[in-house]
């Protein structure tokens, strides 16, 4: 009778049972690991691979056969080119393809030592290949004249992994609350498991502490994790305090839980709880700024995009982890995140069936 | 001392259209250490009635003393005190017997401890096995497990068996007659009339609702199902009158001279008295088949139908 004892020990408190049991089934289960910690990392890696900075990679230029031997010496000089010769409709055809990007051929009004340039307007390189070009014939014209300087433009050495990153953080807290809990609280209803629950004197208030500190457990591996491979691969860092960093993680984390109880509070169907989730997740993906700014829509809906708490997080952690601010100018954000977490809190244990 | 579990006219009824009138005025008082049976056929209330006593489910109207408490005023208390089956629950694929009857053990101040647990189950063997590798009659005895893990007063089963194979079904019996036998007391649901013979001190027969008839399962043969049936084949006509009878034998239809069917009320005392006549007879007996009545008997004479769907009595 080694387990019996009126005060229990630490192991023996269904906290530690129920938060033990938890991530026993969560290690027992690979798809879940999958999904949960390398599935993320999986993302960030082939999305900061196809956009990683390419430093002054040549641009593609393709010039046709019919320009004149002094012309095309001419502009071989140019730099950050590679060159091709080609007939005009092959050229055409490459650039249209995406395999130059611009072509040169002689201007049939003005003769054989005039040309035009081609581009493709609707791809950022061929714009960018006419303005060099146009800028290496000014040059090459005017012999005194300096060489202008590139100018770096950018957000202070700010790379796309460095914008993403957070993004990620953000939509891992997001589904580790309402997939994590919500539909764990929904799956243990469905299986019957949450009434037998309520026929022991196990309390409410223990269940939902214990379904929030595995939650704790998963989401401080999942940052750790993606966080420190990020580091070491693309060399992605937290400028602003580690410390305010773990504080909006955690604030995060707890607000998307409140959300994932309150989603799970009353549904006792898969089938539900799947519709609501995907209702309550997939404008935050459209909308929040993980891939790219939330910026880019339209004016009018931008307030209510920032009301969004997972556009709060975004921005909140971009804000400390790319410009290094600290949290106390984060005021709007940071309400925005108590206020959501509050407001799914109260609602969620007011509405919470066993049932 | 206070009944163990005692309500009176429970009523509850489901809204909707038209509402489902689960249960229409149910009352019941189970002494301690007795292991009381629910006995009805599917969509009977039993349930129903089982979730309202175990505080998982409120009663529209009627009233629920469980150890002399309510629900409303010592919940806490009661949780400590009664252990409990569903008729459905899904326990954790993942997670090994011990883990599970671990975790239930971690919800009970007084908790036995969960190796001596599985041991009164008889899954030692299977400790460290995952629920999902265990067989259906191995995961009933892992629920059971977990409701005997509190150390409970109070045993609640919700058709324990069903869906069991009849090995694994004698294996639940046993485990309940032992919790009984240690002073437990035992409420159970089935419609199996076998199992509630074969456990239950008394019973209630439930229809549509409503308790039908009470007592213990001989109390409920007697007076609903009567008699034994005895039938008796001979190798020539001994003639109609080969056998007196009485008020506790009667002969019924002889259709074929050489075949009759009796009607004993005591099987014990008229099986002497038939042997005796055939001999007087001077006639050989080829076969004699008895039929004693059963619960399903009960059932059938106080309702014209089976107690299970198919109609088959096993
Ligand atoms: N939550 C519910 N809502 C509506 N009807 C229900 C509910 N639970 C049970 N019922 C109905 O009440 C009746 C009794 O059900 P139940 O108590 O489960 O019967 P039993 O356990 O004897 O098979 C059935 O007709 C069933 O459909
Ligand atoms: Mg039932």
């Amino acid at each position: 009778m080694s387990e019996i004892s009126k005060k229990k020990s630490l192991f023996a408190s269904p906290l530690f049972q129920l938060v033990i049991t938890r991530l026993l089934e969560f290690i027992r289960e690979p798809q879940a690991v999958f999904w949960v910690y390398f599935f993320p990392l999986l993302m960030a890696f082939s999305l900061g691979i196809a956009f990683r900075e390419k430093p002054q990679e040549d641009l593609r230029l393709c010039i046709v056969q019919m320009v004149d031997e002094t012309t095309q010496q001419s502009l071989k000089q140019a730099n950050g080119f590679v060159f091709s010769s080609e007939s005009f409709e092959k050229g055409l055809d490459l650039l249209r393809r995406g395999r130059v990007d611009a072509v040169v051929d002689p201007d049939p009004q003005k003769g054989k030592s005039r040309i035009r340039i081609h581009t493709d307007p609707t791809r950022p390189e061929s714009a960018l290949a006419k303005a060099r070009l146009e800028a290496h014939l000014a040059r090459a014209n005017q012999p005194g004249l300096e060489p202008i300087p590139d100018v770096a433009l950018g957000l202070g050495g700010l790379r796309y992994i460095d914008f993403l990153i957070p993004g990620l953080l953000g939509i891992n807290l997001m589904g580790g609350g309402l997939w994590g809990v919500g539909y764990a609280l929904v799956d243990l209803r469905v299986r019957k498991l949450l009434k037998r629950f309520a026929a022991t004197p196990l309390r409410v208030r223990d269940l939902l502490i214990s379904l929030a500190i595995s939650r704790f457990i998963f989401t401080a591996g999942q940052v750790i994790i993606l966080l420190g491979a990020s580091w070491l691969v693309f060399g992605v860092e937290i400028r602003g305090s580690i410390l305010q960093f773990c504080l909006l993680i955690g604030l995060g984390g707890f607000c998307f839980l409140a959300l994932g109880l309150l989603v799970a509070s009353r549904a006792s169907k898969y089938e539900t709880v799947n519709g609501i989730m995907n209702l309550v997740m997939l404008p935050m993906y459209v909308f929040s700024g993980v891939f790219f700014s939330a910026e880019r829509f339209p004016e009018v809906i931008g307030p209510a995009i920032r009301l969004l708490p997972l556009t709060a997080l975004n921005d909140s952690l971009r804000a400390v982890m790319n410009d290094g601010r600290s949290i106390t100018t984060l005021g709007s954000e940071v309400l925005i995140l108590v206020l959501w977490t509050a407001g799914a809190l109260t609602l969620a244990i007011r509405l919470f069936r066993w049932r | 001392m206070d009944a163990a579990i005692e309500c009176v006219d429970l009523i509850k009824t489901f809204p909707g259209k038209p509402p489902v009138e689960a249960v229409r005025g149910l009352s019941l008082s189970i002494k301690r250490g007795e292991c009381f049976g629910i006995l009805g056929p599917n969509g009977a209330g039993k349930t129903t009635t089982l979730e309202i006593l175990e505080g998982l489910q409120t009663p529209t109207s009627g009233t629920v003393r469980i150890l002399g408490k309510t629900w409303e005023s010592h919940a806490p208390w009661l949780r400590e005190k009664t252990g409990i089956s569903l008729q459905e629950t899904k326990l954790s694929e993942e997670l090994t017997v011990l883990e599970t009857v671990r975790l239930f053990s971690s919800f009970y101040q007084d908790s036995a401890d969960p190796n001596d647990v599985i041991a009164q189950v008889s899954l030692e063997s299977k400790a460290r096995s995952l629920i999902g590798k265990l067989s259906g009659g191995q995961k009933q005895r892992v629920a059971l497990a977990c409701a005997l893990v509190g150390k409970p007063e109070l045993l609640f089963l919700d058709e324990p068996t069903t869906g069991l194979d009849p090995q694994s079904r004698r294996q639940v019996w046993e485990l309940v007659q032992n919790y009984q036998d240690k002073g437990g007391t035992v409420l159970i649901t089935t419609h199996y009339m076998d199992e509630a013979e074969k456990l239950c001190g008394s019973l209630a027969i439930v229809d549509q609702g409503k308790i039908i008839a009470e007592g213990s399962p001989a109390q409920l043969i007697k007076s609903h199902a009567g008699q034994t049936r005895i039938e008796v084949d001979f190798d020539t006509p001994p003639g109609s009158n080969w056998i007196e009878t009485g008020l506790e034998l009667s002969q019924m239809e002889n259709l074929d001279p050489n075949h009759f069917v009796l009607h004993s009320s005591s099987l014990i005392e008229s099986l002497p008295k038939v042997l005796e006549a055939a001999k007087k007879s001077g006639k050989t007996i080829q076969a004699i088949r008895t039929h004693q009545p059963t619960l399903e008997d009960v059932f059938v004479a106080l309702t014209g139908r089976h107690l299970r769907d198919e109609g088959a009595s096993s």
